[in-house]
Order: C-alpha cells, then structure tokens, then sequence
C-alpha cells in the first residue's frame, strides 16, 4: 500500500484524461477521482467513451493526455503495479471456453502469481460468493450467459484486488439474473473499491454510491444517485388509460396546472394519454383526480420512464444553463 | 518465469485437447516416414542414414508450423481474453515466450517419435552418427524459426486461418528467396542466399554444422518473436 492512499484515501485518481481514435475524441478532459471502499459509476449511452475510461485505468491503453493513479502507482510508469491491485471485467467476458470454470479461476490465479495454496482456498470461496456451485466443473461453452459472467466477475475478485473494474456487467443477460448480479456487485462494494460503467440509469442507482454521467466524451454531471434522480424528474412523462369523452378529457387534464403538453390515440371513448409534465413535480394524485372527479374511468396511470438519450440531452441543457 | 511457463502450461494442455494438434502430428509423422522408407527402398544403393525425411521434413514444416501456431494468439484475440492478459500483471514478451515454448514443446515431442526411424537404421545398418546429430539440430532450429514466423502471423489477426495462410506465405517466401540468386548476382545474390532458409538447411542434412547457419536460424526466431511482442504491443494503441 502507498502512502498516498493512505494520505488522502483515494484509489483512483484521474486527472484531465483524453484520448482521440485518429482524430475522434472519444473522451476528452475527463477527471474523477474513486474514494476507497466506494462503488462508483460511469453512466453514459453507447458511445460515450465509457469503455475507453474503463481500459485507461486497467492500463490496456494509455491515454492521449492526462494521467491516472491507481493506489498512487501510476498506470502508464507502474503498469504492473497498478495490475496487481486491479480485477477487470471487460464488456465482452473474456473466457477461456474449453476451460472448465475451475481451470478457468485457476489459471488466471496463477496468472496473477498467486500461490497454490491460496488458490486452492481462494477458488471455493468465489465459486460460492458467485454461486457457481453447480456449474464449477462444466465447461465454460455449456454454460449461459448469465453464469458466464458470473464466472467473468468470480476471475475479477478471485484475487482480492484492491479496485474492481466492470464495464457493462449486466449487459446481455436475462433479467432475473440481472437482479442477482446487481445484487452480487452491491455486495462485493462492501470489500471492494469498485468502479463500474453502465448504461442504464436505474441500475446505477441500485448499485452505485456515486454517479459520474459522461455524454459524448466528457463528463456532464457527478451527484449520488438519490440527487441525480430528483434533477432527472426535469421533464416527466405520465401515461394514462381513461374512459370517458376525449376531447373533454384532453382538456380536462390540460388544465391541471403543471401540465405542458396532452396527446392522445385510440377510439372515442377509450383513449392513452400521454401527458408531459413540468419539472421535478409529481403531479399523478392530481391528475387522477382530475379524471375520477368527472366521473371517467380510470383505467392506468403511470409514470413513463424517459430514455437514456432523453435524460442526457435535458442533463446537457441543464449543465448549459437552459 | 514462473508466468512464462504458466502461459505455456495452459498452451500445452490445449493441444492435447484439440484435435488439431494431434492431426498435424500425425502427418507429420506418416509424411516422414513415407520419406525415411520410400529414400531407402526406392534407392540403388540405399545408405543407412535419416537424410530422406530429414530434407523433405523442412518443407513439410513450413506447411506445419503455421498451423501449430495459428491458434495462439489469434484465439486470444477472438475470445476478447487478450484484454486479460494485457491487463494481468505480466509482461507481454511473456505471453509471446509462453506460447512459444508450448509450440516448440509440442513439436519436440512430435519429433521424439521420429526417433524410431534412427533406431531402425541403428539397428539394421551402420550410419554416420553425424549427420544424424546434425540433422535433428537442423530440424530443431528450423522448427525453432518457423515456429516463430507462425506465432507473429498468429499475433496479427484473429482468424485462425488468416494467422495460418500468412504465415505460410512468409516461410515459403524465405525458403524460395534463393531462386532469385540465378538473375541478380552479385552482392545481392550472396544476401539473398544467406537469408534464405534452404541454403542454410542443407549443410545440416549432409552433416556439416556452420555456425553461421545456427546462428541464421537463432536469428529468425528471435526477429520474429520480437516482432510478435511489438505486434500484442500494438494491440494497446488501436
């Protein structure tokens, strides 16, 4: 351990990253900083250079300009330092598919000079934090996506690293099993340092402590994710199923104050409303009232959750002061 | 070390659990020892010596070898496990050496079986013990070299086969590069001669050892292998 960490308490420390693919930036002036015991999240849409954060702080690559610390060894002049002290996941899970799932952990054990003893000791632990019990000696072809990354994140811990790297760790897989994953990663946040990248807002919410959002290379906004959902109910989507006369209806809940825009489809008598809403209010009591007082029916009401792209373009008007 | 050969370890085990190590050896073999049998039966005088499958087995080898090495670093590239490796904490000449020495090793045990044809001579003859000892040197520098060719094709792509076809493109350009001497002359034809890999082989099968030769081979290894590392380097910059 450096006594910079121990100084100042952070693992990673990046200051003014760039890197440009030819002349396309694909991130540009990013800084940050992961404090230790903290899971911190890079949420961004495909594109935005979330995985070219990701691969600068393991040292895959360098960056154009600026510098990273991992535990106060720098990534480009102590790569291998700073490689001892990292588990990554990169998005697409690296496996060895004519491994079984025990081969695979020790190999990459011994890859990262662990000795016999502590892998022998080390395996059954993330095979069981992991639950990969039942499948611990199938070959990795056979198994689902699911558990592949699962045998993916169990390579990333098996070594007790300091910072744990994870780009993308729910992508591609079924949804029950996103849930247990997401589970899996706000349990290993209470030993590790972890710095993950997804591009979905709620899962970054469920799992991270903070929040950097990166749009288009740079980074847009930095809050806890309790903060971030609030100044995201900005623009608000409520839709709506009701019974009743449209045009009246329509107009009904128009005059509801806090209401911006009204749109309609289906028959007569029986329409979906969909009603944008002004910022940070929750108008549904409000609206429903609206309906039900008249008499209508109300068949649905619910709240539309915005898109990724959605929420960055509201998050980048804000940041420009609109 | 200990990382090199446990990079190597993992490569081994791989090639007993494919098939496609087991074929190449298998050709091998059968090839070599349709030469050693048809040299001696289909020969006037037949000589007790390995010279007949010792000449034609470096031709096979430059068929051979890129297909023992394509595999290596292409699959890595293809499975996305290259990523791991660079960002496990080892160097990267160490990855390249690693699965060298898992080829060379494969090849040498491959050899080793051609060792019955040396006993059977032993046996029913009366060879020169020289050109035998050269001969295998030669055979082991020359798999040494081209399997260094095959692991920078391997490094290049992740299609197997793109790895295997321009590999084999190198070694039959280095083994032909000889012909040329006929045209250009001069100072250009004594280099081209000394680059390519045939007219270093033959001292070897007739039982001469020149350094210059070992050292040739020693060379293209050790270029290629270079090459190899610069070109996972490359990998970092992409």
């Amino acid at each position: 351990m450096s006594s910079d960490e121990s100084r100042d308490g952070f693992v990673v420390e990046a200051k003014g990253l760039t890197k440009y693919y030819g002349s396309f930036p694909a991130i540009e002036d990013v800084s940050f900083t992961v404090r230790k015991g903290e899971v911190m999240g890079f949420l961004g849409p495909n594109g935005a250079g979330k995985t070219t954060v990701m691969r600068i702080v393991t040292g895959y690559m360098p960056p154009t300009t600026g510098t990273v610390t991992v535990s106060g060894y720098d990534v480009l002049n102590n790569s291998l330092e700073v490689r001892r002290r990292i588990g990554y996941l990169p998005e697409t899970v690296p496996l060895y598919l004519d491994m079984t799932v025990r081969e695979y952990l020790a190999f990459m054990g011994s890859l990262r000079g662990m000795n016999k003893e502590r892998i022998a000791t080390r395996i059954p632990e993330v095979i069981e934090l992991c639950r990969l019990e039942d499948y611990a000696d199938s070959h990795i072809f056979k198994l689902s996506k699911g558990f592949r990354q699962r045998t993916g994140l169990a390579q990333a811990i098996l070594h007790e690293p300091e910072l744990l790297i994870l780009d993308e760790p729910t992508v591609g897989i079924d949804p029950i099993q996103v849930v247990d994953t997401r589970q899996l990663i706000r349990s290993l946040g209470r030993d590790h340092t972890v710095l993950l990248s997804t591009h979905i807002l709620p899962e970054a919410s469920v799992v991270c402590d903070r929040v950097l959002i990166i749009h288009e290379g740079q980074i847009v906004a930095e809050d806890r994710p309790e903060n971030l959902a609030q100044r995201l109910q900005g623009v608000q989507r409520v839709e709506m199923e009701v019974q009743g006369p449209a045009e009246q209806v329509s107009r009904a809940l128009e005059s509801v104050s806090g209401v911006e825009k009204v749109t309609w489809v289906g028959s007569a008598n029986l329409c979906l409303y969909t009603v944008d809403v002004k910022l940070g209010q929750d108008l549904r009591s409000r609206l429903a009232r609206a309906v039900v007082g008249q008499g209508w029916g109300l068949l649905k009401l619910n709240i539309v959750s915005m898109s990724l792209e959605e929420i960055f373009l509201s998050l980048t008007r804000e940041e420009t002061g609109q | 070390m200990r990382t090199t050969l446990v990079i190597a370890w993992k490569e081994i085990k791989t090639y007993f659990t494919t098939p496609m190590a087991y074929i190449v050896a298998l050709v091998f073999l059968a090839l070599t020892g349709y030469y050693f049998i048809a040299n001696i039966l289909g020969s006037v005088l037949s000589e007790a010596s390995i010279r007949g499958f010792v000449v034609p087995s470096a031709s096979i080898l430059v068929l051979m070898a890129p297909i023992l090495a394509m595999r290596l670093l292409a699959e890595e590239q293809k499975l996305g496990t290259l990523e791991l490796l660079l960002t496990s904490p080892i160097h990267d000449w160490q990855v390249v050496i690693g699965k060298f020495l898992a080829s060379f090793a494969f090849f040498l045990g491959t050899l080793f079986f051609t060792l019955y044809y040396v006993v059977l001579i032993f046996w029913f003859g009366n060879p020169d013990t020289g050109p035998v000892l050269t001969g295998y040197l030669g055979l082991i520098l020359y798999g040494a070299a081209t399997l260094a060719v095959g692991l920078f094709a391997s490094s290049l792509s992740p299609n197997q086969i793109v790895a295997a076809v321009v590999g084999f493109g190198i070694l039959l350009l280095l083994t032909v590069i000889q012909m040329t001497t006929r045209f250009v002359g001069g100072t250009a034809a004594t280099i081209l001669n000394q680059i390519s890999m045939q007219t270093h082989f033959d001292d070897f099968s007739r039982g001469v050892i020149d350094l210059s030769s070992v050292v040739y081979y020693i060379t293209v290894a050790v270029v290629f292998l270079f090459l190899a590392i610069r070109s996972l380097e490359s990998h970092r910059w992409r």
